[in-house]
């Protein structure tokens, strides 16, 4: 029974990771490229978010909510590179910092403007409600197990697109030698617009499918925004397959955490009091993994070369 | 000190922060001497950060986790000190600022030395990532820690004491946060005058030149972060009092971007910078709110203009631009 229940969250922590790793990607692909910290990227969270449960209310279908996140979160992120981000690529990190964190205000307030303080619910589409057996009698929700699946595609088409097309290689070009690539004749004013709207669909992708888990409301990128934070400085800044295993480490390491912890204190003290011991320390304990890594690797696990 | 146009609006705004409670109290209005306290405690915070990042460069975008630390002393201590509960090793709590000032000054000094132990091993991005990771480390373990009102925070049910004046006059607690406001102030231009504070500068500048002269930045800077975090915390533990409530919104990350904000409107490294972009923010915040209830929405959009358009802030404005970069 046990072991099934560690089963469950492992998984819980499989889903948790990949939906971090969509929002990672995006930031350290940003990064890597441009040299840019975005602290808006869980707006586009967001954004994707409030699309998919907006365009599923209104047409009846999470699919077609699915490809609109995708849409509205790639055209946010268009605009916002246009209008905004544009002028920020040669400035230092600390404009970089409150520009960005003025665009999470401009959002948070702008979209409660828009939908109002009541959280916005997601159903979880027909085709992939229920649940399947696990070995050992309990049951897990198939959403989940697409979850989990929908990422590494996702994940996998990523990978596909940077090291095998024209545009991947434009991408892996500018994140080692931009100067060069822009003699060269590529137009980076336009791959740099791209790259932002391929991060920002990826987080707004991230946001619909969450969204059908948990409720859709203003301030819900913010969390995952740090957690993500917190995969790409241990995978190391401008790392894809950085950002893919800390994504994992960190997914995994929260929900067991958060499952384990407690039930090993238990051992020791009071039941009561090994449940606030252990949650207290769980919900630190990503926290202090990173820490260590730091303090053994301070670039992080896969430093990328030019970042 | 030489009498600068810089100078010269410095004592402007330190005049005409302390003219704002005398004069809402002589019209009755003790709402305003509130309002002109959170400005110094607000300023008391983001001098504390000018430390780090004016005079050091140092990005933190963790230093909610020293305000609210500071804020938390605040109220556990008072907490113990009510209940009649010993805290730890039988010592009991306090309801005299002066006792919980020195504790959320060490207490958070001594977190800053830690935090910034393993941050100041990386820079860059890094930093700004780790510091706002380990100020969530902070934020969460409040959240989940039940004992000292986890989610719902922390009352204090009666504004602790100073000795020989009554706390609870709106402007008798302006003065004292005032006065603690002049003090960091001034020991902000006693550390940037000293050859400490030249130091921790020329690392900001110049790492491996600080480094050939034979000082090692990275114990100037760790040093300089400690302090940082202390000042940060003092101000912490004075807006527990403020609010006499305290909870994790302050150790919220909003709260460290906001703190950065106060110093970008201010005029970054400039001594009175925090105080100018205090007084900017609350007055923004309340003609705002008065105005609109979006008024976030328009926060961000000044916000970003002042980034984008009007770098060197409200002081690089009226004085001119600061001597160094």
């Amino acid at each position: 029974m046990t072991l099934a229940l560690a089963l469950e969250q492992l998984l819980n922590g499989l889903q948790l990771g990949v939906m971090l790793f969509l929002m990672a990607a995006g930031l350290t692909l940003i990064f890597g490229v441009m040299g840019l910290i975005n602290l808006a990227h869980g707006s586009l969270y967001m954004v994707g978010a409030f699309a998919c449960a907006t365009v599923a209310a209104w047409t009846g279908s999470f699919w077609i909510g699915l490809i609109a996140s995708l849409a509205a979160a790639a055209a946010a992120g268009a605009i916002v590179e246009l209008v905004v981000i544009r002028r920020l690529y040669d400035r230092d990190h600390l404009d970089q910092v409150l520009a960005t964190f003025a665009l999470i205000l401009m959002f948070s307030e702008g979209t409660r403007w828009l939908f109002g303080s009541f959280p916005l619910y997601l159903d979880i589409p027909p085709l992939l409600q229920g649940a399947v057996a696990l070995p050992g009698g309990t049951e897990y929700p198939v959403y989940r197990l697409a979850i989990i699946l929908a990422g590494a595609i996702v994940a996998f088409g990523l990978y596909l697109l940077i090291s095998r097309t024209r545009l991947g290689m434009r991408i892996r070009a500018g994140e080692s030698d931009r100067e060069m690539i822009g003699a060269l004749g590529v137009d980076i004013r336009t791959l740099y617009t791209v790259v932002f709207a391929l991060g920002a669909a990826l987080a707004g992708f991230a946001g619909a499918m969450v969204g059908a888990l948990q409720s859709v409301q203003v301030g819900m990128g913010e969390p995952v925004l740090i957690l993500a934070f917190v995969v790409i400085v241990i995978g190391g800044i401008g790392s894809i397959k950085g950002a893919l295993l800390g994504a994992l480490l960190v997914g995994v390491t929260d929900t067991m955490g958060r499952f384990l912890l407690p039930k090993i204190l238990a051992l020791f003290v009071a039941p009561a009091q090994a449940g606030m011991i252990g949650g207290a320390a769980a919900s630190m304990l990503i926290y202090i993994v990173m820490a260590v890594i730091l303090a053994v690797k301070p670039r992080g696990l896969f430093p990328a070369a030019h970042a | 000190m030489i009498l600068t146009r810089e100078n010269l609006i410095n004592f402007i705004l330190a005049a005409m922060l302390l003219a704002v409670p005398f004069a809402a109290n002589a019209l009755g209005q003790p709402f305003y001497s509130t309002l002109a306290t959170r400005i110094a405690i607000l300023a008391l915070a983001a001098t504390g950060l000018n430390l780090a990042l004016g005079l050091g460069g140092l990005v933190s975008f963790g230093h909610a986790a020293f305000f609210g630390i500071g804020g938390y002393v605040a109220g556990i201590l008072a907490a113990h000190a009510f209940s009649g509960d010993p805290l730890l090793f039988g010592l009991s709590g306090s309801k005299q600022m002066w006792v919980i000032w020195i504790v959320a000054v060490i207490v958070s000094g001594l977190v800053g030395l830690a935090i910034g132990a393993i941050s100041l091993r990386t820079s860059g991005v890094y930093f700004i990532m780790i510091t706002l990771a380990f100020a969530q480390m902070v934020y969460y373990f409040a959240i989940s820690w039940p004992a000292y009102g986890g989610e719902d925070g922390l009352s204090i049910l009666v504004r602790n004491q100073f000795p020989g004046v009554n706390t609870m006059r709106p402007l008798t607690f302006f003065l004292i946060c005032y006065v603690v406001l002049l003090l960091a102030l001034s020991l902000f231009a006693l550390i940037r005058a000293s050859r400490f504070g030249t130091a921790l500068q020329a690392a900001r500048q110049n790492e491996v030149r600080v480094a050939t002269v034979g000082i090692q930045p990275y114990r100037i800077r760790l040093t300089g972060f400690a302090i940082s975090a202390a000042v940060t915390g003092l101000a912490g533990a004075l807006f527990a009092d403020l609010n006499r409530f305290v909870s994790p919104s302050m150790l919220s990350w909003h709260m460290s971007g906001e703190l950065i904000v106060l110093i970008i409107l201010g005029g970054t490294g400039r001594l009175f910078g925090p105080l100018a972009g205090a007084a900017l923010y609350v007055i923004f915040e309340f003609a705002l709110g008065g105005l609109t209830e979006r008024w976030q929405f328009f926060l961000g959009l000044i916000l970003l203009v002042v980034v984008l358009f009007a770098r060197g802030g409200l002081l690089g404005l009226l004085a001119g631009k600061a001597k160094h970069g």
